[in-house]
């Protein structure tokens, strides 16, 4: 194997939003290189499910991924770049080496927000988008309880895939005011998504839904026994065996920082056809604005054939997701001051307490020095204290110290 | 869709177990009621939460190598995996 | 600025802290000027080495006189500053460096520093993920590790210095100008704002010497001494504009922590690859293990550098009383704590510890002229 792999086309993120790009990509005859830390494509929402088979699109887009000619690259994390050389480092479970492009593509999606509260680090207090990829990757939940928190339209859409998988859904928690989200639903008929909404909500018959609501704290010994929820100006219980938490996505946009693309509001900056502030380098899918991924496929198919196809129309659909699921400010006073912010290096709140900036508090409490490099705590600081990360540095994401000393040389 | 999972041994603290082929470590282990995946700087067990791969709250040993994420780690036949160290 | 100062301190990186600390144990009143977070530039990006050296008979003085300070704040640290006494291996490759070990051994040992000669056998006992082979190493057991960014701010924070945050434009020995048009006066001042110390007092000679760090996961115990090659300062850090040496740490979390890179007149803060490899490459040539460590974060820093390595301590060429405390390069944890203590000595005319006038700035632009 060469120590570096050359491509037209190398695009990051084999989500919706990559796989629509490389296939276009690859579709219009340039040498594609498709890279994902995951062991099939597909991303999060798209991960396959041991148990039930894909839905329509994903078959549709995994098998037309699976037809076009595109060198896939799985389990490889891309830990370095520089955008003057066209390169990243990229490593696998057993070496790593470098790949270089022509073009890029970034599709490296998005995360879950979590907002810390009291008991949010118990064994069982689970992303909600996680515990769906924990139910896909094998988790049996049977007949487990299972309160979901938080807000968005992943919230019904995690409940309904738990339920289908055996799971007893004890309550759906959302933090949204029921008048946005009447509006929400009437609104997002317009871009085709009632039907979808229809069907979970089919799905969710006799669970209790309360909105204007959420968890005040997650009770247990050594994991999760029952969460308190607010709901109005009532507090109540309920026992549980997991919690399924997830305050919105927040995007990767890790690379594109490093890459040099100009970020706007905490995304990717993109221009006509997903281009970045970046020559040659384009953005798809979530990191350019959370929109799901009708949106996202449409941006990666522009991204990767390089023309405009019309997928700035999801741009309003975009604005009414974040209008509608923006946490509300009560959220903010969530944690107490001894509740854990930093999980990686276990900072509490009071500890931040008269830090004036993200550095600050790195340099003074570690918060956000960890292994996760601030990846979760990050997001709820954006919130909670209006920090941003302001600078990203090669590793991306930890990586063997081998890998960072000889990034062209494949070993083991 | 449903059908009977087929499950093979790895050792999980010294245990022989079964486990489903295919899984990741972390749904293994979950599945198999083990919480305390590792144990935080100050001491509090902890176990996955982002399930992809971000929050690194899911490491454990696998094969003798710390600080393996379970969430993106597949079991095999006979592996070897150390919780809570 | 209503109450001012007795004494004004510009920056507050270690040194500036520790000016700050030991001028108000006198009992004046202190302000410290600092434009970013307390302990956020150069003291961010070091290593946090306690350790004496001997490349100069007055940089052995400082930096043995600042590591007995050290000894003693030791007591009175909290545990955040994680002061560990994990002693230095300078590691001897080959006969050469042995030579060297022994030379380094009679002169520490001849001006009562406490020291080792380690053989191949105890070396490899001492440190079981070097690489075998090696010749053996002299041990430094007094040597020490510490966090920086915390002490300097526990540092002001005790010194109950009033904190302006502000980036001074201007200084003399009676008051110094802030961007914003605010007017600062003082008794005194000191300019310690290392790399950038010129911007404030031109005559000081100090570059930039730009440095990668690179830290792992946490491996408690991997490592359990500072372990820095004997080439460092002659072969490994010659007199070439960019150089490697092998120079590893155990921090008091488990993690390790990997230097040394030096690239003069440098002043990006960008990671360089090529630096970070050849960093890196150097360090697994010595602790082969190092490469399956997940590594977690790298960053840089700007050390100030002088033509002579020696800080600048004592009064400005131009203006005697404005007082500098500036360039200290890679050894500015080590000798914070005796350059705060001479600042103090200068200022209450007191006779200092160690004789001063070797750090004076005046030494260097005399000598050019």
């Amino acid at each position: 194997m060469n120590e570096r792999q050359e491509f037209d086309v190398v695009v990051a993120g084999a989500g919706p939003a990559g796989i629509a790009a490389a296939c276009a990509a690859a579709e219009s005859g340039a040498a594609v290189g498709l890279i994902d830390d995951n062991s099939e494509p597909g991303g999060q929402v798209w991960r396959r499910d041991r148990s039930h088979a894909p839905s329509q699109l994903a078959r549709f887009w995994l098998n037309r991924l699976e037809r076009a000619s595109i060198h896939r690259f799985s389990q490889t994390r891309i830990v370095a770049a520089t955008a003057r050389s066209r390169v990243l480092v990229v490593e696998q479970p057993r070496g790593s080496f470098e790949v270089s492009y022509r073009k890029l593509v970034l599709a490296t999606g998005a995360r879950e927000r979590f907002l810390p509260f009291p008991g949010w680090t118990l064994p069982g207090v689970v992303g909600a988008g996680g515990l769906q990829a924990l139910v896909k990757s094998g988790l049996d939940v049977q007949g487990a309880r299972i309160v979901v928190a938080g807000t968005g339209p992943l919230l019904l859409a995690a409940a309904s895939h738990l339920r289908l998988a055996g799971a007893r859904i004890q309550a759906i928690v959302e933090q949204a005011p029921l008048p946005s989200l009447t509006r929400f639903a009437l609104q997002s008929a317009r871009y085709g998504k009632a039907a979808q909404a229809l069907g979970l909500g089919l799905d969710l018959i006799g669970v209790p839904l309360h909105v204007s609501s959420w968890i005040e704290a997650a009770e247990g010994a050594r994991r999760v026994s029952a969460v308190r929820v607010r709901v109005l100006k009532k507090v109540k219980t309920y026992p549980c065996d997991y919690v399924a938490t997830s305050f919105g996505l927040a995007p990767n946009i890790e690379l594109p920082v490093l890459a040099g693309c100009e970020i706007e509001d905490g995304f990717v900056a993109v221009t006509g056809g997903q281009r970045t502030s970046v020559k040659d380098v384009y953005a798809a899918g979530e990191i350019t604005g959370i929109g799901g991924v009708d949106s996202a496929l449409a941006e990666g198919q522009e991204a990767g054939s390089g023309n405009a196809l019309g997928a700035d129309r999801w741009l309003p659909f975009k604005r009414l997701l974040h209008d509608t699921f923006n946490p509300r400010d009560e959220l903010r006073s969530l944690a107490a001051p001894e509740t854990i912010v930093c999980r990686c290096e276990d900072v509490r709140r009071s500890a931040l307490d008269g830090m004036t900036c993200w550095r600050e508090a790195k340099l003074q409490t570690r918060c956000g020095m960890g292994t996760c490099q601030g990846r979760v705590c990050g997001a709820a600081l954006q919130f909670l204290n209006g920090w941003r990360n302001e600078s990203v540095r090669p590793p991306l994401l930890p990586a063997r110290v081998e890998t960072l000393a000889n990034p062209g040389r494949r070993s083991r | 869709m449903l059908r009977a999972i087929e499950r093979i041994p790895i050792t999980v603290n010294g245990e022989p177990r079964m486990v489903p082929r295919g899984a990741s470590v972390a749904a293994a282990l979950l599945g198999l009621g083990i919480t305390e995946f590792r144990r935080s700087v100050t001491g509090e067990p902890r176990a996955p939460l982002c399930g992809m791969g971000i929050c690194m709250e899911c490491r454990v040993t696998v094969d003798g190598a710390l600080h393996t994420l379970a969430c993106q780690t597949e079991v095999c036949e006979g592996m070897t995996v150390r919780t809570d160290e | 600025m209503s109450a001012s100062a007795d004494v004004i301190v510009i920056g507050a990186g270690i040194v500036g802290a520790a000016c700050a600390d030991a001028i108000a144990r006198d009992g004046l009143k202190v302000a410290v000027i600092e434009s970013g977070a307390i302990g956020g530039g150069t003291t961010a990006a070091c290593m946090g080495h306690i350790v004496v050296m001997d490349d100069s008979e007055a940089q052995f003085a400082l930096t043995r006189y600042s590591s007995g300070l050290w000894h003693q704040l030791a007591a009175e640290l909290p545990s955040e500053a994680e002061f560990t006494q994990a002693g230095t291996l300078w590691v001897a490759s080959g006969e050469e460096e042995m030579a060297e070990a022994r030379r380094k051994h009679a002169y520490y040992g001849k001006r009562g520093v406490d020291t080792e000669i380690l053989d191949a056998r105890a070396l490899a006992e001492a440190e079981p993920n070097l690489r075998p082979g090696l010749a053996g190493a002299l041990r430094v057991p007094r040597d020490s590790v510490v966090y920086p960014p915390w002490i300097a701010r526990w540092l002001v924070e005790r010194s109950g210095a009033r904190v302006i945050h502000g980036e001074a434009v201007a200084a003399s020995g009676t008051e110094v100008r802030l961007r914003d048009g605010t007017v600062c006066p003082a008794g005194a001042v000191v300019n310690a704002t290392g790399v950038w110390a010129p911007r404030l007092t031109s005559s000081l000679q100090i570059q930039p010497r730009k440095g990668h760090l690179l830290i792992t996961d946490r491996y408690p115990g991997f490592l359990r001494h500072q372990l820095v090659e004997l080439g460092y300062l002659k072969s490994a850090h010659g007199h070439g504009s960019e150089s490697v040496a092998m120079n590893l740490q155990p921090r008091a979390t488990g993690q390790i922590l990997i230097g040394s890179s030096r690239q003069l007149g440098v002043d990006s803060s960008e990671i360089e690859e090529h630096m970070l490899q050849r960093m890196l490459q150097r360090a697994m040539e010595y602790v082969p293990g190092l490469g399956q460590l997940p590594a977690t974060r790298a960053w840089t820093g700007l050390r100030p550098c002088s033509p002579d390595n020696l800080p600048y301590i004592g009064p400005a060429a131009e203006d005697s009383s404005l007082l500098i405390a500036a360039g200290h390069e890679g050894l500015g944890i080590t000798t914070s704590l005796a350059t705060g203590t001479l600042i103090a000595d200068l200022l209450l005319k007191r006779r200092p510890a160690i004789p001063a006038a070797p750090y004076f700035p005046g030494r260097v632009h005399a000598a050019s002229h």
